[in-house]
């Protein structure tokens, strides 16, 4: 089977589509995601293809509509949810946190809910109030649920594949900015990727750089910047945020001896902090300077006029990785 | 100017026995005396139940407890109006409908005793378990009724919810999806006229809780919830109504709880006691065996031998019960996912080995 080059969201479509070939349980569902084919363009064309049993265009409610697909789900069908914009998650919480991702456990697993929910997630695109969410940390504390978060096109596709196939309950968030940012060679021959394993992009032996979702290609730039001044970085993409890749973070760190990571989110509690916390646990021994964290500040997500002061990017990450390097 | 009527509305209060147990006009075909008994018996054995479940609470064995006394027309009722192969999503105060419907009192011991295989029924595997955050569970319920439009299956889903639910979104939002796509819902409000410390009156302005139904394109009607030959035949033509494709109902049956909210509640602190008593003549086990006597269909003898066998029967369910041994502590990492992920093995051995 050959390549095609893709987009992100080129590859979400193809990933659907796939998976709704592959096994008539699946169904997309939300709102415009039919006839307009998603705000984003990535449930195009699969109304055609697979029909409105399976494609369903829905009434403007998304707490109801998590509510929805657990029902779905329950049932035995693999509903994908698109829920539009980031801030418009937060409203499915009390679904997903009361119902989707205990619902296996309070039943002894006699209920269960493979469902996946997708939104775009994170800045940098000037859009609009509420639109540029970071919501990740928020439903990686919750026990029962996956979050999931590609950087690029073949990612995407994996990983929105092994989503839709997981039994259990998955957040899948879209870098909005990275949507259409690069294309890349995807073969669409249904290879689901792990999710729990993060990708090593770029070897490097001074700083290791964890980053995922919208800041990858900042943490490879910064890599790439760094590299001219001496400075060798492994660059990882998270990918899966829960569970955490714990085993290739330690193993990563106890190569280069210092760890960046770098998170669009706010500051505090973030994932940042749990990757963190998790090398100070487990990991101690092989740091040769304090864990740098990069994020975005603890403050509300602000309007695009002043995104760019909120958004970590290349330099911040590669000013952290100095300030390690001093260390030692 | 010139203003027409864009829409009129109007909601029915059907009743087919009056207080004392007499019929008003002629009763349902299905409503013989001999098919009344079952439902009588199943009454009598869910208020037994609550009894026994209240008691076990006051000497500290079972944890707090919702009881059903007054309302257990409601859940007989629907559940008796339902197929085996529909689904019921109930909230907390449906003992009756899960007795009937199959879920053991062993179970429903183990749940309100704090033990998760409580929802793991035996019998109706696909019902939803008990629902704590009111209302939360009626869009499960559209989504259950929506995988049988989407399967052409013949089936329903059945969601119960009180007074003070309807007043939560999730209702109105899985409202909106059964209207928009006539799916094969019904959802029953046990309207008992509290929620918690708070009246009906103060829930809603709205005249009714059933005309809610009616915003989003749904039939809404009101029943006597404490007439189980009301609530059956309500339910019962709603469910082969949505069976045949017409679409959603949604049916408020009025009763009244005459119990505290929860054993953890005094309801002496919000609620006059001649209210309580005033309504203990309306119940709805006095009502139907009322009628049943008057038919020549029951007897004090039949009535001690019910008791009897109900008494026996809770008495010996809640001793096996207490027999029960409890899951092992690493039960609580069991069914996190289906597969457990590394960090969790991780924290499961070392919660067995500190
Ligand atoms: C979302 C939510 N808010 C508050 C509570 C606490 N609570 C439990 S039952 C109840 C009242 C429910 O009233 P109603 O819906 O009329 O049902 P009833 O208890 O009368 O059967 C409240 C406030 C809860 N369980 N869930
Ligand atoms: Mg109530």
């Amino acid at each position: 089977m050959t390549a095609t080059e893709l987009t992100l969201v080129q590859a979400v479509n193809a990933a659907l589509a796939r998976a709704m070939t592959e096994d008539p349980a699946v169904i997309v569902l939300g709102e415009d995601v039919g006839a307009d084919g998603g705000v984003f363009r990535a449930t195009e064309g699969l109304l055609a293809r697979f029909g409105d049993r399976r494609v369903l265009d829905t009434p403007l409610a998304e707490a109801g509509l998590a509510g929805l697909a657990i029902g779905l789900a329950a049932q035995g069908l693999r509903p994908v949810l698109e829920i539009q914009f980031s801030g418009f998650l937060y409203a499915t919480l009390d679904q997903v946190l009361n119902h989707a991702a205990r619902l296996r456990n309070r039943t002894r697993g006699r209920l269960s809910c493979p469902l996946v929910i997708r939104t775009p997630s994170g800045g940098g695109i000037r859009a609009i109030e509420h639109h540029s969410e970071s919501p990740e940390a928020i439903f990686a504390h919750v026990p029962g649920l996956r979050v999931v978060a590609p950087s690029s096109p073949s990612q995407a596709y994996g990983l929105l594949l092994a989503a839709i196939r997981d039994p259990d309950p998955v957040i899948f968030l879209e870098p909005t900015r990275l949507y259409r940012a690069t294309r890349e060679a995807v073969t669409d021959d249904g290879t689901a990727l792990p999710l729990d394993r993060c990708r090593r992009l770029r070897e490097g032996a001074d700083v290791t750089l964890v980053a995922w979702g919208g800041l990858v290609p900042e943490a490879l730039a910064a890599a790439e910047t760094l590299a001219a001044e001496g400075i060798g970085c492994e660059v990882l993409d998270l990918a899966t945020l829960k569970p955490l890749d714990e085993a290739a973070i330690l193993a990563s760190v106890g190569r280069t001896g210092r760890l960046v990571i770098a998170q669009e989110a706010p500051l505090t509690c973030g994932v940042a902090a749990e990757v963190a916390a998790r090398v100070a646990e487990r990991g101690l021994t092989a740091l040769r300077a304090p864990v740098q964290r990069v994020s975005g500040w603890d403050t509300v997500m602000p309007l695009p006029r002043l995104e760019q002061a909120y958004l970590p990017g290349a330099a911040r990450i590669a000013a952290a990785a100095r300030r390690a390097m001093a260390w030692t | 100017m010139v203003t027409t009527t864009a829409a009129q509305f109007s909601v029915a209060l059907r009743r087919h026995l009056d207080r004392d147990g007499g019929a008003l006009g002629p009763l349902p075909d299905w409503a013989a005396p001999a098919a009344l008994v079952p439902l009588y018996r199943a009454m009598a054995r869910t208020r037994a139940f609550d009894q026994k479940a209240v008691a076990l609470q006051r000497t500290g064995r079972l944890g707090t407890y919702a009881s059903s006394l007054g309302q257990e027309a409601v859940g007989v009722g629907l559940a008796a109006a339902m197929r085996e192969e529909d689904v019921l999503v109930p909230s907390f105060r449906e003992h009756g409908a899960q007795l009937w419907r199959g879920v053991t009192m062993h179970e429903l011991f183990l749940y309100w005793g704090g033990d998760e295989r409580g929802s793991d029924f035996a019998g109706p595997r696909q019902d939803f378990p008990v629902n704590v955050p009111v209302g939360s569970q009626a869009p499960h319920a559209a989504g259950v009724a929506l995988a049988f439009r989407l399967r052409d299956e013949p089936r329903c889903a059945v969601c119960v919810l009180g007074d003070g639910a309807t007043s939560k979104g999730d209702l109105a939002e899985a409202l909106v999806f059964a209207g928009v796509w006539r799916l094969p819902l019904v959802v029953v409000v046990s309207n008992n006229q509290w929620a918690i410390s708070v009246p009906r009156a103060r829930q809603t302005a709205a005249a009714t809780l059933a005309q809610k139904a009616i915003a989003a394109g749904i039939e809404g009607e009101q029943v006597d919830g404490n007439d189980v030959i009301a609530v059956r035949t309500a339910v019962a033509e709603a469910l082969e109504s949505a069976r045949a494709g017409h679409g959603p109902r949604m049916i408020e049956a009025v009763t009244y709880r005459l119990c505290d909210h929860t054993t953890a509640d005094d309801a002496s602190r919000y609620r006059d006691d001649a209210e309580v008593s005033a309504h203990w003549p309306e119940e709805p086990l006095l009502r139907l065996r009322t009628h049943l006597h008057a038919a020549g269909a029951w007897s004090k003898e039949a009535e001690e031998a019910l008791l009897d066998a109900c008494r026996e029967e809770v008495e010996r369910e809640a001793a096996a019960w207490l027999a029960t041994p409890p899951q092992p502590e690493s039960a609580i990492f069991a069914h996190t996912y289906a597969a457990m992920p590394e960090e969790l093995r991780r924290q499961a051995s070392e919660a067995a080995a500190p």
